[in-house]
């Protein structure tokens, strides 16, 4: 079931691109129904997954017999979840690209491309495959916001490729480096990722190959200080576009630091877990601090999202499962209440007032003009602080938890943090939607006729919201996946390397 | 008591409903939200009166418990429950509302929007003030302070987007302190569950468990228990507030549109004071006890200072937001005498049990007292426009009798004259520091003079001496205006005769506190 | 070299028959029948007798299962040069099909059958292990495609192109024969085996040091890697581009097949070590210097061309340095089984690509009159199709999956990590290949987004793409595209020819 998810996305890309040219209005419903389609096979697969029921293997046939390759899908509730989460992501996505007109069919082409190599990588359980995916998860973005991006869309487009490149650049080198030496010493070729795991590898390679996997998926996560490509890309990317970097995109390279870097290389990782914690500390406190002193709208956001990454990558350093279950759920809570925070800044603020500046902003009183776009904001917002009832309060405080345990100075600083992001939260939120005096002074804005918030755009904003209330009332929904996946990672994290 | 579809479940859903409710009606739909608005909240109210009149006066368990499992695999549960405190603190939130809603009626921007949120403010206080699991109390602690920073935010005065987001920062810097305590109370024992953990903590175990499962570089089980209770207390210290942590509060007070100041210091206020003695206390008594006299400092300093800032302003409302501090202060200084290590007589029990009453009559009185204050203030500041500096005013007695006498009934309920609320809650509370601390108390006293000092000063100033020409058609209370006010004044002298009335529903849960403190 | 009759001889030279008499009736038909036809009638029609040759020369490689070795090596025919063989008539095949509608000589009979004879020139490289019989087929190939390139006498561009390549050629074949002559003077020998044993007693020879950098700078000419790659863009750009095409493929396969046999069998006993801090004089090291030179220079100066062919050569000068790698690699014999298949899976996807990219460049180039990066500005609305089959190819040489290049490297660089599994002896290069090719993403994406990115003029009519053009460059994406989503296909086959070989 799982699996369909790929091929249906794929199925989708090939479809747009047959459509006949200047089709705008169908390709945004093949591509709908292709999303839905997408979700109805993940959700459909989740409920069939028993959870706690450890791995279960969707697709398995040989690929590239010389080198063990196998076309090995596979999933484990960590996966699940995400898949889950790109669902999601995707869809609302796409109700907020309602008003692509330019060359649509290639938007949604791309967009489907990605959500197809996002699929993947979720899916994937051999390290080559999920690679594959992994970097074909990389040219559609570039074309997403070179083509239909705003500000600086070229940079930020081509920053991001490089970027998001080079990191898989150091992962392929640490892929094949662990390829080699698991195949001298087993005398057995395999990129599967369990078999990996089983292997134990001298501590002097894990202590060099860890880094360079970890680092290589880092970038993508937006590992502090390589980071630097997210707000750009995001502030540059078109709304739907963005949703997907700051929803999905992320969370790819938090996975495969999950999946490949720390379940591969455990003594590795315990060499260098201190670092990675504070790499990911000062990523929490230096994302927030940026965002306070951002001018435009986007940008707030868009460094919030490096802040929030901060606590997935804490999570995923306390090494506890409290910790990791809390990075998971992380994942899933920041994928959703960022895509929701960049569908209100991009596609009902900008698409309509043309500007992200927040001094700008101010003057509109927007509050008035889009009482929609006000609400969803502000339970959005409240979302992003970690306020309780919503799901980044369950997933910070696991984190919160998991850092008490192993890093209490990092759970200190990463307190700080939440109350920084309360603040840039409330400086965007005031100046953006509820400034007074400046808007009263000049009378009515210019922006008078600002079109009302159409009805793809409710919809999409009431299904982020209801995914993330949904897990912050109720996180068992997910955390029933999460946790035995996690405690059974944990447990070959203990065994691997037992030094 | 088990019930499944519980009563407190009802309480709190119905202000939540039915402020979803009101948000949902169009915008100009304005006398249906108010009066849907105050329906609700007068709901609320008599399933409150219900429960209080259902409520065993004579059991010191906890009462209209609901139990359910939430989050197992982090002892998340949803778990609510009353005692006498958490009922009294129900009737005072559910006593304010529909007060507060009544001295709104004049709003005219947003009118449902503004329902919604003080209705959605009311669910918030009823759950904080009934959730005996950290997960879910903290859930409302929190959200309790959304409704409250958009009423200071959008209906407020000159600076509310400033005194709002000071607000709501100071508030969330606090909570995160008491987030990161539990966390790491949650790991030393797996526990969230507020009646598990006192249990620990009576029994002292908790400081050992926290170094057995932390033990953070060579800190020892002391010290650690110490910083986890001080990021515990910065929470609730920034909500009462002690100094000083205080410096959000007059502007946020000043800021606010009246009758969010009078839920924010007649309720909202208290959600501090009860987290000092639901949490705090219970939880963390031995780090209290080593802290007794710092802690005792800080009573003595906010009580003192926050009368003389008090003394100093001009604005009214800045005056009574500091009033409030002080009268906090005596809440904060009767709880923290009853941590004295005393003697076995059973005299020192009575001494104890006397401080702790006063507390909980002071926290209900000054709820009361401060609302009528500041919704007197309101009503002053419509009939003039907006002002209410000391000195904008003079001799309104003679246009307006009926005003200043039920305004000056109010602020000598507030300043202590015996035979009305206040004075009842302070005497219990200065009966029994002087038994137990009597220097303290001492110092005390110079905070009741000073509040005596310039309340009388602000009645002098705005209700006698020559009247301006100006306020010369001051109009009086509207006959609809005095029956919003009556029941309450009302309630002020019956609680000044008749305390027993409250006594009554806290004297139990007091006397178990107290044996649980102990004698050392 | 017993038993071997003119009968089997002719069986086992029978493709190579084949493309001779194909090249003869080219010249027969365009010059004999065609004469007074229009230009692209001739094209057209000696396109269709080329393509021919190569489809009955396709035919007869897939039906023989000739296995010969003649003469100690002279002519060495087995299961794997029948691969390269395929590999470099499919090339030239691809190479004919692009030629179909061009226009840029009046020597179209000429032109084709030049073509066939270079490509007969390299299938004879490809298949002896005598130096010799290497040298003169390597004549065969040069010389054909030093006309080739100079074929278009339109523009001075061109021909100074083809002065260029040829000077450089020649003196690249003096290099090589001088060092094959010492060699032989070493080694007493002719034969790669020969040699091998021969240079056993000079190993510490230096003239054996001086003949193998000649040996290799000479191959390193024709490969272009730096520091021999001078020609390479002036020849890329100015050349007819079938012509550059052919250049840039096929006669890359067949100079990397026959260089690595030199290096692996000729000089065995003389690799040395490249490993990082345990650099030994042979011929590793010397390949790791200019694989490094090649991956770093080619990659780097590529970011600052604005020609489209231009860049190609730049990054096909890179692409050299990652394939030495692979070589390097075949160095250690625990690999080189594996790193012979990752090579020759390598170059002729590479050659495929690099077809299909010419391919693009020609039609672009004939209907706009210029062939700069900008001048593609709005290709994705003028021809769709065109600018998928750029977007493929670019992709695929910047090793982006599924597409082949992606596979390519990945088996080149898993080929030269496993050479030495205990010490990840050549990690260095390994890791410096894989950071240039995200500096090769850099310029690719430069490319495409001109293609999708850039507006371009609005009135801009379509293009329209002719059929054949359209046949060759859906076929060649096609092929980049399965070979990379299932590179079984080809490696399969590979690892059987190789396993069934002389062992090389």
């Amino acid at each position: 079931m799982f699996a369909w998810t790929i091929y249906i996305s794929f199925a989708g890309v090939a479809v747009l691109m047959l459509l006949p040219r200047d089709q705008g209005g169908r390709a945004r419903w093949v591509a709908l129904g292709t999303a839905l389609a997408g979700a109805i096979a993940a959700f459909g697969g989740a409920f069939q997954y028993q959870a706690g029921s450890g791995l279960q293997t969707i697709a398995r046939t040989s690929w590239i017999p010389s080198l063990g390759i196998d076309y090995h899908l596979a999933v484990d509730g960590i996966s699940v979840t995400l898949i889950l989460l790109t669902a999601v992501a995707a869809v609302a996505g796409i109700l907020f690209s309602w008003n692509i007109t330019g060359r649509a069919k290639e938007f949604f082409a791309f967009y489907m491309a990605l959500i197809g190599g996002v699929y993947g990588v979720f899916l994937s359980f051999d390290a080559f495959v999920l690679f594959v995916f992994y970097e074909i998860a990389i040219i559609p973005k570039y074309f997403l916001i070179a083509i239909w991006g705003s500000t600086r869309k070229e940079y930020g487009a081509m920053k991001l490729a490089l970027y998001s490149f080079a990191g898989s650049a150091l992962v392929l080198i640490g892929l094949i480096g662990t390829f080699v030496v698991a195949r001298s010493q087993t005398g057995v070729p395999t990129f599967d990722l369990t078999a990996l795991a089983q292997v134990d590898y001298p501590e002097s390679f894990q202590r060099w190959a860890l880094p360079l996997v970890f680092v290589g998926f880092g970038i993508l996560a937006g590992l502090w200080p390589f980071h630097t490509w997210a707000p750009t890309g995001h502030v540059a990317a078109p709304t739907g576009a963005s949703m997907l970097l700051a929803g999905v995109v992320m969370k790819l390279g938090a996975y495969g630091c999950l999946r490949v870097a720390m379940t591969l290389f455990p003594a590795g990782l315990r060499h260098w877990q201190t670092e990675i914690a504070v790499l990911a500390v000062v990523g929490i406190v230096a994302g927030a601090m940026t965002a306070l002193v951002q001018k435009d709208f986007k940008f707030v956001i868009g460094y919030s999202s490096v802040s929030h990454m901060g606590f997935v990558l804490l999570g995923l350093a306390t090494l506890n499962e409290v910790g990791l279950s809390g990075a998971v759920l992380q994942m899933f809570s920041h994928g959703v209440i960022a895509g929701l925070l960049f569908a209100v800044v991009g596609r009902m603020v900008y698409d309509r007032t043309h500007t992200r500046q927040l001094d700008e902003l101010e003057g509109m009183r927007l509050a008035r003009a889009m009482p929609f776009a006000a609400v969803t904001f502000v339970l959005a917002g409240m979302a992003s602080m970690g306020l309780p009832g919503f799901s980044g309060f369950v997933a910070e405080l696991q984190v919160l938890i998991g850092s008490w345990r192993a890093f209490p100075t990092a759970g200190l600083a990463a307190g700080v943090g939440i109350v920084l992001g309360v603040a840039y939260l409330l400086r965007a939120l005031q100046r953006a939607f509820f400034a007074d005096s400046a808007g009263d002074a000049r009378g009515e804005p210019a922006g008078e006729a600002i079109e009302p918030i159409s009805l793809p755009e409710r919809a999409g904003a009431i299904l982020l919201l209801g995914a993330t209330l949904a897990i912050g009332l109720y996180p068992r929904l997910l955390l029933d996946f999460i946790a035995p996946s996690v405690t059974s990672l944990i447990q070959g994290l203990e065994r691997g390397g037992g030094s | 008591m088990m019930n499944p579809f519980g009563s407190i479940t009802l309480l709190t859903l119905i202000p939540l409903v039915g402020g979803l409710v009101v948000a949902a009606l169009p915008a100009g739909q304005k006398t249906l939200a108010r009066r849907l608005g105050l329906g609700v909240s007068l709901l609320a109210l008599a399933v409150a009166g219900a429960l209080w009149s259902g409520f065993d006066r004579d059991s010191t368990a906890l009462q209209y418990v609901e139990r359910r499992a939430w989050v197992p695999t982090l002892a998340v549960e949803y778990f609510v429950g009353v005692d006498g405190m958490g009922l009294l603190m129900v009737m005072l939130a559910a006593l304010l509302v529909p007060l507060a809603l009544l001295v709104s009626w004049r709003i005219e921007e947003r009118v449902p929007l503004y329902f919604a949120l003080v209705l959605w403010l009311e669910a918030g206080l009823f759950g904080a003030f009934t959730a005996l699991n950290f997960f879910h109390w903290f859930l409302f602690w929190e959200l309790s302070l959304i409704p409250a920073f958009f009423l200071v935010r959008l209906w407020g005065g000159p600076d509310r987007g400033s005194a709002a987001t000071q607000f709501f920062i100071y508030t969330m810097a606090g909570s995160v302190g008491l987030l990161l305590a539990f966390l790491a109370l949650f790991l030393a024992t797996g526990k969230f569950d507020f009646l598990e953990l006192a249990d620990l903590g009576r029994t002292h175990q908790t400081a050992a468990l926290l170094h057995a499962h932390l033990g953070w570089s060579g800190m020892s089980a002391d010290a650690l228990a110490q910083a986890v209770f001080f990021g515990a207390f910065l929470g609730f210290a920034v909500k009462v507030p002690v100094l000083p942590f205080h410096t959000w509060l007059p502007s946020t007070y000043a800021a606010a549109p009246t009758g969010t100041t009078m839920l924010l210091t007649g309720a909202l206020s208290k959600m501090g004071v009860y987290g000092f003695l639901r949490i705090l206390l219970p939880i963390f008594p031995d780090q209290m006890r080593a802290w007794e006299t710092p802690l005792l400092g800080l009573a003595v300093l906010t009580i003192v200072c926050s009368a003389a800032a008090a003394f100093a302003q001009r604005d009214v409302k800045r005056m009574l937001a500091y009033s409030s501090v002080n009268h906090l202060g005596y809440c904060l200084l009767g709880m923290f005498a009853a941590l004295r290590v005393t003697g076995e007589e059973a005299r020192w029990a009575v001494e104890k049990a006397a401080a702790l009453n006063g507390v909980l009559l002071q926290m209900f009185n000054h709820g009361l007292t401060a609302a009528m204050l500041f919704g007197f203030v309101a009503l002053i500041e419509r009939r003039a426009g907006g002002l209410r500096g000391l000195d904008d005013f003079g001799g309104l007695r003679k246009p307006a009798p009926v005003l200043a006498g039920l305004m000056g009934v109010a602020a000598f309920g507030s300043l202590g004259l015996p035979g009305l609320n206040g004075f009842v809650g302070e005497f219990l509370i200065f009966k029994g520091t002087f038994a137990l601390a009597p220097w303290v108390a001492a110092l005390s006293t110079a905070g009741l003079l000073i509040t005596a000092v310039f309340l009388l000063t602000f009645l002098e100033r705005v209700f006698h001496g020559p009247l301006p020409a100006r306020w010369a058609a001051f109009p009086d209370l509207s006959r609809a205006e005095i029956w919003m006010v009556a029941p309450a004044t009302a309630l002020m002298f019956v609680l000044g005769i008749y305390p027993q009335l409250v006594i009554g529903v806290i004297h139990r849960t007091v006397l178990l506190w107290v044996e649980r403190l102990g004698p050392c | 070299m017993t038993g071997v009759g003119y009968s089997d001889l002719l069986a086992a030279l029978a493709p190579e028959t084949a493309l001779v008499l194909a090249a003869v009736a080219v010249l027969f038909v365009d010059m004999g029948l065609m004469r007074s036809a229009p230009l692209r009638q001739r094209f057209l029609t000696a396109c269709a007798v080329a393509g021919l040759g190569c489809l009955v020369t396709l035919g007869i490689l897939a039906s023989s299962g000739a296995h010969l070795r003649f003469l100690d090596g002279v002519l060495v025919v087995d299961s794997l040069t029948q691969w390269v063989k395929v590999f470099l008539v499919v090339l030239t095949l691809f190479t004919a099909g692009i030629s179909a509608q061009a226009e840029f000589t009046e020597h179209v009979g000429e032109y084709f059958a030049l073509v066939l004879l270079a490509t007969v020139g390299m299938m004879f490289l490809v298949s002896t292990e005598e130096i010799l019989m290497i040298f003169v087929s390597l004549e065969l190939t040069s010389l054909s495609l030093y006309v080739l390139a100079a074929l278009d006498k339109r523009t001075r561009h061109a021909s100074e192109a083809a002065l260029k390549y040829f000077l450089f050629g020649s003196v690249a074949a003096a290099f090589t024969l001088f060092g094959l002559s010492l060699v032989y003077g070493l080694s007493g020998a002719t034969n790669l085996t020969g040699i091998a044993a021969g240079l056993r007693a000079h190993r510490s020879d230096p003239l054996l040091a001086v003949a193998v950098v000649m040996v290799i700078m000479g191959f390193g000419f024709k490969v272009a890697v730096v520091p021999f790659h001078l020609w390479a863009p002036d020849a890329y750009e100015g050349a007819p581009v079938p012509a550059a095409a052919l250049i840039a493929s096929g006669s890359k396969v067949a100079s990397f097949f026959v260089l690595a046999k030199i290096a692996v069998l000729g000089f065995a006993g003389v690799e040395g070590s490249g490993a990082w801090g345990q650099l030994r004089a042979g011929w590793l090291p010397v390949l790791a210097v200019l694989a490094v030179g090649s991956m770093v220079l080619g990659n780097l100066t590529a970011i600052a061309q604005g020609h489209l062919r231009r860049l190609l050569a730049y990054s096909a000068i890179a692409h050299a340095g990652y394939v030495l790698l692979g070589l390097m690699a075949m160095g250690y014999p625990s690999q080189r089984s594996a790193a012979l298949a990752a090579v020759l899976y390598y170059v002729a996807t590479y050659g495929l690509t690099t077809v299909g990219a010419f391919g693009v460049a020609s039609v672009i180039e004939r209907v706009l009159g210029n062939g700069r990066i900008d001048a593609l500005a709005g290709l994705s609305r003028r021809s769709p199709l065109l600018a998928l089959c750029l977007m493929v190819f670019l992709l695929s040489l910047a090793g982006i999956p599924p597409l082949a290049g992606f596979f390519g490297k990945f088996g080149l660089f898993t080929a030269a990590m496993g050479a030495d599994p205990a010490g990840l002896g050549l990690l260095w290069l390994v890791g410096i290949a894989i950071a240039m090719s995200t500096v090769s993403l850099y310029y690719y994406l430069r490319v495409l987004k001109q293609a999708y990115v850039v507006a371009g003029d609005e009135e801009a009519s379509r293009i329209v793409v002719p059929w054949t053009d359209r046949l060759v460059l859906i076929a060649a994406a096609v092929g980049v595209f399965l070979l990379g989503a299932l590179p079984e296909l080809l490696l399969g086959p590979l690892a059987r020819a190789i396993a069934g070989g002389n062992g090389f």
